[in-house]
């Protein structure tokens, strides 16, 4: 017989019970281990292509260059995303997650962790030269493409643990909307889960047997259209935990309300609808896809751009209303009622104004011919770095300061948070530096992934060497960031001292009508498998029934 | 669903900015003909060095000014490696590839595509200024990508 025995579970003063506390703090300081050793690979590598530094025999600039984009663009976003989100849902729901919950979390992080570490030791022993796209047919060992997968898998399982927690809410709150923030935890993972279906085949069915020797060549376009259907949903996988931060937590940090749970929740919703059927615009520039089929999926990417207007207005209304309500008069009155010097605001909104140019540069890589001009440039690597380097990190970065101090029971003291706030400027001036470096030489034509070069002083290429060392110069200023970050996370993980801190979960003024169309997950998710097929079906058929003769695997580093 | 009278305006005018620009991108891309490259060739990459025209790579004149550019790009290098034209001539760039993916840019014009196994992909460019363009890759190919370029001369 089983005796049911009530097990009493301690909450912590942030209203997060220990077991939900422990696999999050897990999560989040595996997250900013490979944030950290990302960090040094990014300097060194700013250093060399910039003509500073000069690596020893034993390394290359490639190795460095694909440490830096696995462990920052893969693990570090992964793991932070997956115990940010599931300690969010803890906390909306009551404080603790099902024990379903906690088992498949526990389960997801100890397949990411030993995914990272076949990945890490495979690209340490130079066996994975091959960046963090892993474009057939260069080929790396079968066990980089392995880890690279249970890495996938295992942020499922982060997946299932919030799909559980939601399901047992629904239950017990029958007829009742969902929290905002578990809302916008399970779209962001439904999205996540179709986004790395593709992924998943690729690397099972066409790397590994291939990279084994099982099989002789590999369909070179098929690879890369499902790595493109999975990598632009990849981005939207960094941004959309991001918005969660501006949408749900944000309001309450700066003493606010959130301004509209229904607009929130439809924006999630277009974001769902309009991140996946979109690859294309990844590969403007390749044979074997038609102009016609390459405009769809432009014409798709470019919708995206309805749903970030309406997150702008609504942040901004937030900002403006509690402004005014502290007492902010005239047109621009209110911004001066903002908590400027509480980091945990100030760092996500430096990130948010990183995203104006980052959106507006987004616009252009998208735009078919214009792609032409940038495409495999640095301006793309300016891109991508105040995009999810400076707008989603700097928000990850203000999340973790609160974070960490709710999930150990400590306080951000009035010195951390001084800390944090110096921190946040190198972060932005380092950044700034860098990327608009970047985006300088893009303009002129530098390529993106080259180690140090002057094309036997070619004019052109020497015209690009000032830039250089001023990315370089940024590069520096962002990893005496990242060493700060680190410091202080750690003193808030280990001394900071023991009280209060607030999980900031916003609400609405009143209580708000949602229409019931917006939780009905099947019409949505049979609305992207409509959109998937319609953009999809007929390119991928095409290439399974009319493949370019295959290519062999090639170790070229 | 209830909208802010603002955000109605705000998002009617984003809506539209954003319909305007793509049907700008649709006529720039079908009417005025500057489509990105898609060319649907295929060629089997073991053989390159065999298939006519790659097994002898170079210019061939087409035209009074224009010419079509039969290129291969390998790890890690481009062939031919010397090419000359007259200024105003029109280059059309024909590549493919023997080994793993590469790049094809010529810095300061619009001439940027992939360079795939298994495909051929085309570019055009009409050289109207004097000088030697450099020709890169610019998408990782392995060791010594930093290393692959050549020129062309435009005199």
């Amino acid at each position: 017989m089983v005796i049911a025995r009530k097990v009493e579970t301690e909450k912590l003063p942030g209203l997060i019970e220990r077991p939900v506390a422990r696999l999050g703090l897990a999560y989040v300081w595996v997250a900013y281990i490979a944030f950290g050793l990302a960090a040094l690979a990014g300097m060194v590598q700013g250093m060399v292509r910039g003509g500073i530094l000069e690596l020893p025999s034993w390394t290359n600039y490639y190795q460095i260059l694909t440490a830096h984009g696995v462990l920052m663009a893969l693990i570090f976003t992964t793991f932070f995303i997956v115990g940010f989100l599931l300690t969010g849902v803890a906390r909306t729901t009551g404080g603790s997650l099902p024990s379903t919950a906690l088992r498949c979390g526990w389960a997801g992080w100890i397949l990411m962790v030993v995914g990272t570490l076949m990945a890490v030791v495979t690209i340490l022993r130079n066996e994975a030269s091959v960046l963090y796209t892993f474009y057939a047919p260069l080929k790396a060992s079968p066990y980089f493409y392995i880890g690279t997968a249970l890495l996938v898998v295992g942020s499922w399982f982060g997946g299932f643990a919030i799909f559980a927690s939601y399901s047992k809410w629904k239950r017990e709150h029958k007829g009742e909307v969902s929290p905002l923030f578990v809302f916008m935890s399970v779209t962001t993972f439904v999205m996540w889960i179709i986004a790395t279906l593709p992924v998943a085949v690729e690397v099972i069915f066409q790397l590994i047997p291939w990279s084994l020797g099982l099989s002789p060549t590999i369909n070179i376009m098929l690879s890369r259209t499902l790595f493109w259907f999975f990598g632009h949903p990849l981005v939207y996988f960094w941004l959309m935990p991001a918005y969660i931060a501006w949408y749900v937590c944000l309001p309450r940090v700066i003493g606010g309300h959130v301004f509209s749970d229904s607009l929130s929740r439809l924006a999630f919703i277009l974001l769902l609808l309009f991140s996946i059927p979109v690859g294309f615009h990844h590969q403007l520039m390749e044979p074997g896809i038609s102009a016609g089929w390459k405009m769809i999926h432009v014409t798709l990417t470019l919708i995206v751009v309805i749903p970030s207007l309406m997150t702008a207005f609504s942040i901004f209304a937030v900002f403006e209303t509690t402004g005014r309500k502290k007492g902010g008069v005239g047109l621009f009155g209110w911004l001066k009622k903002l908590p400027w010097t509480d980091v945990r605001f100030f760092a996500p909104f430096v990130g948010m104004l990183f995203f104006i140019p980052g959106g507006a540069g987004g616009i252009i890589n998208a735009s078919n011919q214009m792609n032409a001009v940038v495409h495999n440039t640095l301006w793309v690597t300016g891109h991508f770095h105040i995009t999810v380097g400076a707008a989603v990190a700097l928000t990850f970065f203000g999340v973790s300061f609160w974070l960490i101090p709710v999930l150990t029971g400590r306080t951000l003291t009035r010195t951390a948070n001084r800390m944090g706030m110096v921190q946040t400027v190198f972060w932005a001036v380092g950044m700034f530096l860098m990327s608009f470096a970047m985006h300088f030489m893009g303009l002129q034509g530098a390529p993106r992934r080259t180690d140090y070069t002057t094309y036997m002083d070619h004019p052109t290429a020497l015209g690009w060497m000032d830039y250089q060392r001023m990315m370089a110069f940024g590069g520096g200023l962002l990893f005496v960031a990242a060493i700060l970050l680190i410091l202080i996370l750690l003193y808030l993980t280990f001394k900071a001292p023991k009280g209060y801190m607030e999980y900031p979960i916003g609400e609405t003024e009143q209580e708000q009508q949602i229409p019931g169309i917006l939780e009905r997950w099947p019409v949505w998710v049979g609305l992207i498998a409509f959109l998937i097929v319609m953009a999809y079906g007929y390119p991928i058929m095409e290439l399974l029934q009319h493949p370019a003769p295959g290519s062999p695997p090639f170790k070229t580093w | 669903m209830h909208l802010h009278k603002y955000e109605k305006i705000w998002l009617m005018l984003g809506g539209g900015a954003l319909a305007l620009f793509i049907v700008l991108l649709c006529v720039n891309a079908f009417a005025m003909g500057m489509a990105p490259p898609s060319d649907m060739e295929m060629i089997d990459p073991a053989e390159v060095t065999k298939t006519p025209p790659f097994d002898n790579p170079g210019l061939k004149q087409v035209g009074e000014k224009e010419y079509d550019a039969y290129m291969t790009a390998f790890a890690f290098g481009f062939s031919p490696t010397k090419m000359e034209v007259p200024v105003g001539s029109t280059v059309n760039f024909h590549v493919t590839s023997p080994d793993v993916v590469h790049g094809f840019q010529i810095p300061g014009t619009n001439v940027n595509f992939m360079v795939m196994p298994g495909h051929i992909n085309s570019a055009t460019h009409t050289f109207d200024k004097p000088g030697e363009y450099l020709i890169i890759c610019n998408e990782y190919c392995g060791a010594g990508h930093q290393v692959m370029a050549t020129t062309i001369i435009v005199k």
